[in-house]
């Protein structure tokens, strides 16, 4: 489903921030991406949501290497990719239904088709009742669930959450992470970067991928 | 799945065939998150956001500046059409008037000339009409120059003969000109061939002008929507980013900054155009009341009389919707080259 090989990456002429990193995410799997702050966790999620281009190295993603796709090939991968930011990237002028929905509305979906399944998506959260509220008067948690809803609204292949449980109590972290186990286990394929082990001690299936030095460490 | 999970989906619309969102929905029910019990009325959802929002584009200023280029396109498209229209009209009077002046010459009949020139004339093939002005209006022409009230009866006041000619059967003027002069020696043709032409020759030059300068303030209103759409697109960087990020294509972004850009576009262009066409009702209002004056008639014969009409009002209706157009398609093409640069 995704391949790394030697993939490196440098920010302007500095110390290359990842180097020669090879992994492969396979379909149905379940991985935490962990390490130091600053180690390049992030960078690595923005390497696989493509909105960095490696300086060298390949990267394979559902069988298409990314450098050659286009930009209409990119955008039509990424709708595949479920993404929950550490900071959330809820837009502030939508209420939180029209982020949850913006996924099927970039796709062109007519509004009365998918306005159930949202509505729906947003209740199970635990938001139905702020579906009209703008993301400037939630709460980190309630923007937490709002992300994860947007992410999972278009059924992704794969699905990256960046510290998805950084802004939630740890009550609420753990039925988050029950989420993700539940949902890699109907399929889609789930990697958590966070530096949260206690997190990551609730499920000792994971896979662990450590990024330290700029180098990738893969514990099964 | 809960009872209460089965009835909420049940209610919101799924069914059996919609089961992939079902199993996410289990999903969610099985992490015991809690539903809300405040049911949110689907119906209730209000209409999409623009997914640019209005505050983030310098929209008042980029209106206000449409509305100014929009007014000024007009008038000189109208100007322009004024112009060319009263030039058809000098032109038209080439075929259809010319006239004879019969200058007092001492030891002749001024009166006799004139009846003989008017003879001449009349006797003519393709002159319809020849009308010889009375003395008294002949020195009615000379008012405008000397006042009135004077008695002009002891200065020698040529006299006129204003020819109508058969425009479907030209009359030989060169000929008529020579058979004029051996009949009328102080008689003297003139078929406002030099006058006309040159202001046939001006006229095409203030079109010409009135051309360029419309095509200069369509010009400046591109460059300033481009600004104004470039400053849209560092503002809402953050979007386009979480556009990009959920799959949206450069184009469906581009299209987003479209709409909202050809909506500014056609608040301005109404504006402005609003403004032009009451500009011309004014102008036409006020030549109305000013056309008995002499500066007046000088305006009317240059400009006609500022009567824009249905075709005028069209254009500016056509200008409007054209502006607001291209404002729009010209900022989604400036999105979409920004955004592949980007990628």
């Amino acid at each position: 489903m995704l391949t790394f090989e030697n993939v490196g990456l440098r920010y302007g002429v500095g110390a290359e921030t990842l180097r020669d990193v090879n992994f492969q995410i396979a379909p149905r799997s379940f991985q935490f991406l962990t390490g130091p702050s600053g180690a390049g966790k992030t960078t690595l999620m923005r390497l696989i949501i493509m909105a960095l281009r490696p300086t060298r190295g390949l990267i394979n993603i559902f069988g298409k290497d990314t450098a050659a796709l286009s930009n209409e090939e990119i955008a039509e991968t990424r709708r595949s990719i479920g993404v929950v930011f550490q900071d959330f990237r809820l837009l502030d002028h939508l209420t939180l239904y029209e982020n949850v929905a913006l996924p099927l509305r970039v796709l062109g979906r007519e509004e009365s088709s998918y306005r159930a399944e949202v509505v729906e998506l947003l209740r199970w959260v635990g938001l139905g009742e702020r579906a009209h509220a703008f993301p400037t008067i939630l709460s980190g948690g309630e923007k937490q669930r709002a992300a994860i809803a947007r992410a999972l609204i278009s059924q992704p292949k794969l699905l990256l959450a960046d510290e998805p449980t950084g802004n939630v109590d740890p009550t609420l972290a753990r039925r988050i992470l029950r989420l993700f186990i539940e949902l890699h286990k109907s399929g889609t394929a789930v990697i958590i970067a966070t530096h949260d082990l206690t997190l990551m001690d609730q499920y000792d299936e994971a896979r662990r991928l450590v990024l330290a030095d700029g180098r990738l460490h893969i514990f099964e | 799945m809960t009872k209460r999970a089965g009835s909420c989906l049940r209610t919101a619309g799924f069914t059996s065939s919609n089961e992939r969102t079902i199993a996410l929905m289990r999903l969610w029910s099985s992490t015991r998150l809690t539903a809300s019990d405040v049911g949110e009325d689907v119906e209730e959802i209000p209409a999409q956001s623009a997914l640019v929002p209005a505050d983030s584009v310098a929209g008042r200023s980029l209106v206000i500046v449409i509305a100014i280029m929009t007014f000024l396109a007009a008038l000189a498209a109208n100007v322009a059409i004024l112009v060319a229209d009263a030039s058809v009209e000098w032109r038209g009077d080439i075929a259809r008037e010319a006239t004879v002046q019969v200058r007092p010459v001492a030891g002749r009949d001024l009166e006799a000339d004139v009846r003989q020139a008017a003879e001449v004339m009349r006797q003519t093939p393709g002159v319809s009409e020849a009308r010889v002005y009375a003395k008294s209006e002949s020195e009615a022409l000379l008012s405008p120059w000397l006042g009135q009230g004077l008695d002009l009866s002891e200065l020698p006041t040529p006299r006129m003969i204003v020819l109508r000619l058969d425009p479907d059967n030209r009359a030989d003027l060169d000929r008529l000109r020579m058979e004029l002069e051996r009949a009328v020696p102080n008689a003297v043709l003139d078929d406002h061939h030099v006058f006309i032409e040159r202001l046939g020759d001006m006229a095409q030059a203030a079109v010409a002008i009135a051309a360029l300068i419309f095509i200069l303030i369509l010009a400046a209103m591109a460059v300033a929507v481009a600004s104004a759409t470039r400053a849209a697109v560092a503002t809402n960087r953050e979007i386009v980013e979480v556009l990009h990020i959920v799959g949206a294509a450069d184009s469906f972004i581009a299209r987003e900054f479209q709409r909202r850009f050809m909506a500014l576009g056609l608040r301005g262009a109404l504006i402005g155009g609003g403004g032009a066409i009451a500009f011309f009702v004014l102008a036409q209002f006020i030549a109305e009341r000013w056309r008995a004056t002499g500066g007046g008639e000088q305006m009317e014969a240059m400009f006609g009389d500022f009567t824009i009409g249905w075709s005028g009002f069209i254009v500016v209706a056509l200008l409007a919707g054209t502006v607001a157009v291209l404002t729009g398609y010209l900022s989604q093409f400036i999105v979409l080259r920004h955004l592949q640069r980007l990628g």
